[in-house]
Parts: structure tokens; C-alpha cells; sequence
């Protein structure tokens, strides 16, 4: 078995994979890194306190975990759902009746969403509580305070997509709000939001494009300059 | 010897006198800064020590939320109908804190004006000087720093007792209380000892996640038809 290993981990195939060899000295474990797409984010040593657990908890590691989790099951939800009324609820039902462990996809992106809001939070509250937002870190918090706002939409918007009362008066109750803002403002913006005055199917539609597409796409982009500034700024 | 150029890049300096001119040579070259340099972190390679970390975290957080999924499933109530208004309608729970505040100010305050201001609030902090303090807030001029602060308090007390905001104002008291602790007691070590410690940027974050939290609760569990005060054991809405 070992032989078989060492030599699969030898052979051509494997090597043009990846480049080097078995993370065994610290040269290549270095290599492990920087040879990776995947891992070069990080540099190849980073500073003992800040990989301790009890520094940062995990919490913005999580968030980006809760994010692709999210992003996986929210591409397998699409392939059943339709953004229309009232097509959308029969969807819904079709995923907990007829979809095979389609409730438990429900389940996964439903707590995954509501878990990433109460994480990213707690996420700042470890940045501001161990001061990691003093220079050069300054712009990067900046950035995480968009990403916070940006995840909250994110959840919002997926919110009506189930067109269920939860959703209609969660959503009513929101655009309400968002009303409240002077010299009209409100008006425009909760018109331009819902595609007219009452959340209506035009609204799901807007909903769905901001949740599926939109939000998304900015939240990745968001996060790649997140992770890239950290580094930039000499790390955790 | 050393060798030098023709441009001397220090300043020499001899005489008898030791008391006037100490005997000390220091070379300090152009390109040596003098300041002092910090001592290097302890590293460790990233592969393994951080790698396996965040593999082992994934994978727990997909177990856990597996598990999670699997006891409970995620609500799905009638379908949409504009014409039945549940009672009391309530936004998701990250938004109740929000509603709640609407409960007691007109709607451009509780729902543009405070929200506007947390969010800037949050934006600016690592741009003012004050942020960055790290001594306590009661480390000098203690007599002025409770003055302001008591104003400050003052104010904001004003406020909601105008608007009657008991939700924010019994927190916003404690926290107070707790403030004003390091200031009447001297004690150095402890609990007290460490409140001491706190600098000012601490006390109104953590002021502020003590509202948010409280708001968030109340509009969370305690809020029933009509938003009324409900208690949790009467029914969740
Ligand atoms: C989608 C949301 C977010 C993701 C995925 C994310 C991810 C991360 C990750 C992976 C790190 C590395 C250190 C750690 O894990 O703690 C980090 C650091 C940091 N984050 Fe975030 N973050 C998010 C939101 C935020 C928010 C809301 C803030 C603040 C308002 C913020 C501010 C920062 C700062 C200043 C650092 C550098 C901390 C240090 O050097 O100790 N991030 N973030």
C-alpha cells in the first residue's frame, strides 16, 4: 500500500499536478503553498498567534466557509425553483414532497444563511475587540462593514424567494422601512427594489437577480480584496 | 581601520573632558535606521499547522449544520396573500432590532436616521484617533472625563426617555454603571482592575452591541399582536 502511494505520488501524472514533492521539509511545505492556486492566499509562514484558535475563533474562516456552502447548495436549489408568482411556492413544495432529500437542501441554505449573518457579525466583533482595525488595517474594516451590509442583503433578498406569508410580509415589512426615507427617496428606492408599489411578482423577479446574481457576484469580489488586503497588510 | 568613503557619513568628536563630552562611539551608517526593531514573531509554516485548522473547521461546520438540517426543518408557511396580514408581521430576526426601534421613534428616525448612523459609525472608527487609544478611559484627567462623560449619558438619556426608550435606556444605564466603576474604586487587580483598563472605543462598542442585542431579543421573543409585549412562555410570534 505505501509503495503504491509513494509511487502514485512519483509518477508523472501526479507530479505535473502538483509540483512538488511531499510536504516533508520545509521547503516543500513551503511549495505545498505556493504552488497551489488555492492556498496561495495564504503565505507560507504565518505568525504563530494568529493561527492559535482562541485569536480569532475561526470566525472569518467560517464566514467564507458559510459562503461557499451557501453557494453550493443555492446552485442546486435553482435547478427547481422558478422565480414566479405563485410558481415559486408549488416549488417550494416540490422540494420538501417530491424533490429526493430536497427538504434537507432547504434546511442546509436556510441555516447556513441565518448562521453567516450571526457569524460575520461576531466575526467584526473579534476584529474590533483585538483592535485589528488599526492602520494599515483601516480600509480593510471598511471593507468588512460593506461585507456585513452585503451579507445581511444577501439573506434578505433570499428571504421572499420561498413566496410564502413569511416571506411576502417579511419583505412588506422591510420595503416599509425603506419608505421612511425623506424627500422621497424611499419612495424611488423601494420602487425601483419591488418593480412597483406592493411586493408583487416583479419584485420576486428583482429579488431573485439580486440574490442569485447580483449580490453574490459583489460579495465574491468583496471577499477577494478582503483576503488579498489582509495579506497586504501583513497578515493577521 | 575601517575604510571610508570620501563623504563621511558620521561625526567624530574627541576631548579630555568626560563629564562635558561622554566617551562614547556609535557608527551609525545611512542606511541603518536608528530606531529600534521589534523583536520577530514566532512563525510557523502554514502547511500544516493553518491548513489542517481550516480543513478541520469546514468540516465540522458542514457536520454541524448537517446535523442541524436534519433535526430541524426550515419554516414554509401558506402561500403568499397580500389580502391576509398576519399579526403582528414581523421582518427576519436580524431586522427586529431595527422594527423594534420603529416602535418607538417616527420612521425616518428609527428606520433611516439610527440604522444610517450605525452603519457610519462603524465605517469611520478605525479613522479617528480616539479609536485607536489603548489606555483606560479613566487613565488621566479623571475629573474631565467624568464630566463629559456624564453629559454625554446625560443627553443621550434625554433622548429616549423623550421618545420613552426603556428598551435602550436600562442598558445604556448599565453600561454606565459599569463605566463609572474604575472611577470610585481604586482597586487595581480583578474585575473592577480590568474595567479599568478599557479604553473609551471598548465602552461604546460594546454599549452599542449591548442595544443591538437587547433590541434584537425583545423584538425577537417578546413581541406579539399589535406589538405588544408578549413573554416567550405566551407564545413566540
Ligand atoms: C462575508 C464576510 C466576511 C468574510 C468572509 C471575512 C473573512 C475574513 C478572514 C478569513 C479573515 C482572516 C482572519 C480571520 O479569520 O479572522 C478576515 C480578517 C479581517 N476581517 Fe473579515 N470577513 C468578513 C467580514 C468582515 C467584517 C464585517 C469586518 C469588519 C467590519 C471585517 C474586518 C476584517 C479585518 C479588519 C480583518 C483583519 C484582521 C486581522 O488582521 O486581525 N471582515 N476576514
Amino acid at each position: 500500500m505505501r509503495t503504491f502511494f509513494e509511487q502514485l505520488f512519483r509518477s508523472q501524472v501526479w507530479r505535473s499536478v502538483f509540483r512538488h514533492g511531499l510536504p516533508e521539509s520545509n521547503r516543500t511545505r513551503a511549495e505545498a503553498i505556493f504552488f497551489n492556486f488555492f492556498l496561495h492566499v495564504h503565505p507560507t509562514k504565518v505568525r504563530k498567534r494568529s493561527v492559535r484558535f482562541n485569536y480569532t475563533w475561526g470566525l472569518g474562516g467560517l464566514s467564507f466557509g458559510l459562503f461557499i456552502i451557501l453557494t453550493v447548495t443555492g446552485a442546486l436549489l435553482m435547478l427547481y425553483y422558478r422565480p414566479s408568482a405563485p410558481q415559486a411556492y408549488w416549488d417550494m413544495k416540490d422540494l420538501q414532497f417530491v424533490v429526493s432529500s430536497g427538504q434537507f437542501l432547504r434546511n442546509m441554505h436556510r441555516w447556513a444563511a441565518h448562521a453567516m449573518v450571526a457569524v460575520v457579525f461576531l466575526h467584526m466583533l473579534r476584529v474590533f475587540y483585538t483592535g485589528s482595525y488599526r492602520p494599515p488595517k483601516e480600509f480593510n474594516w471598511v471593507i468588512g462593514v460593506v461585507l456585513l451590509v452585503a451579507t445581511i442583503l444577501l439573506s434578505y433578498t433570499g428571504y421572499l424567494l420561498p413566496w410564502d406569508q413569511l416571506a411576502f410580509w417579511g419583505i412588506s415589512v422591510g420595503t416599509n422601512m425603506a419608505r421612511a426615507m425623506p424627500f422621497g427617496i424611499g419612495e424611488k428606492i423601494s420602487f425601483l427594489l419591488l418593480g412597483g408599489n406592493i411586493v408583487g411578482e416583479n419584485a420576486l423577479v428583482r429579488f431573485y437577480v439580486l440574490h442569485c446574481f447580483i449580490l453574490p457576484v459583489a460579495a465574491m469580489v468583496l471577499m477577494g480584496i478582503h483576503f488579498w488586503r489582509v495579506r497586504k497588510d501583513g497578515g493577521v | 581601520m575601517f575604510k571610508m568613503n570620501a563623504e563621511k557619513d558620521f561625526h567624530s568628536e574627541a576631548t579630555t573632558d568626560a563629564k562635558k563630552t561622554p566617551k562614547r562611539i556609535a557608527f551609525i551608517k545611512e542606511r541603518t535606521a536608528a530606531r529600534v526593531k521589534k523583536e520577530d514573531e514566532e512563525m510557523v509554516m502554514t502547511f500544516p499547522n493553518l491548513v489542517l485548522k481550516e480543513v478541520i473547521a469546514f468540516e465540522m461546520l458542514v457536520i454541524v449544520l448537517a446535523v442541524i438540517s436534519l433535526a430541524f426543518d426550515a419554516p414554509l408557511e401558506w402561500i403568499a396573500n397580500p389580502e391576509h396580514t398576519p399579526n403582528p408581521a414581523k421582518a427576519p430576526w436580524y431586522f427586529l432590532g431595527l422594527q423594534e426601534l420603529l416602535h418607538y421613534f417616527p420612521p425616518v428616525v428609527g428606520g433611516v436616521i439610527l440604522p444610517a448612523l450605525a452603519v457610519v459609525a462603524l465605517i469611520v472608527i478605525p479613522y479617528f484617533k480616539i479609536n485607536l487609544k489603548q489606555e483606560g478611559l479613566w487613565k488621566e484627567s479623571r475629573k474631565q472625563t467624568l464630566m463629559v462623560l456624564l453629559l454625554s449619558v446625560g443627553l443621550v438619556v434625554v433622548f429616549l426617555l423623550a421618545f420613552k426608550v426603556y428598551a435602550m435606556l436600562i442598558p445604556t444605564l448599565f453600561v454606565t454603571a459599569f463605566m463609572l466603576v474604575p472611577y470610585f474604586s481604586k482597586r487595581q487587580n480583578g474585575f473592577t482592575g480590568w474595567l479599568g483598563t478599557r479604553p473609551l472605543s471598548w465602552w461604546v462598542m460594546t454599549w452599542f452591541v449591548t442595544i443591538v442585542i437587547v433590541l434584537t431579543m425583545i423584538g425577537t421573543l417578546f413581541r406579539g399582536p399589535e406589538w405588544s409585549w408578549t413573554w416567550p412562555w405566551e407564545g413566540v410570534y
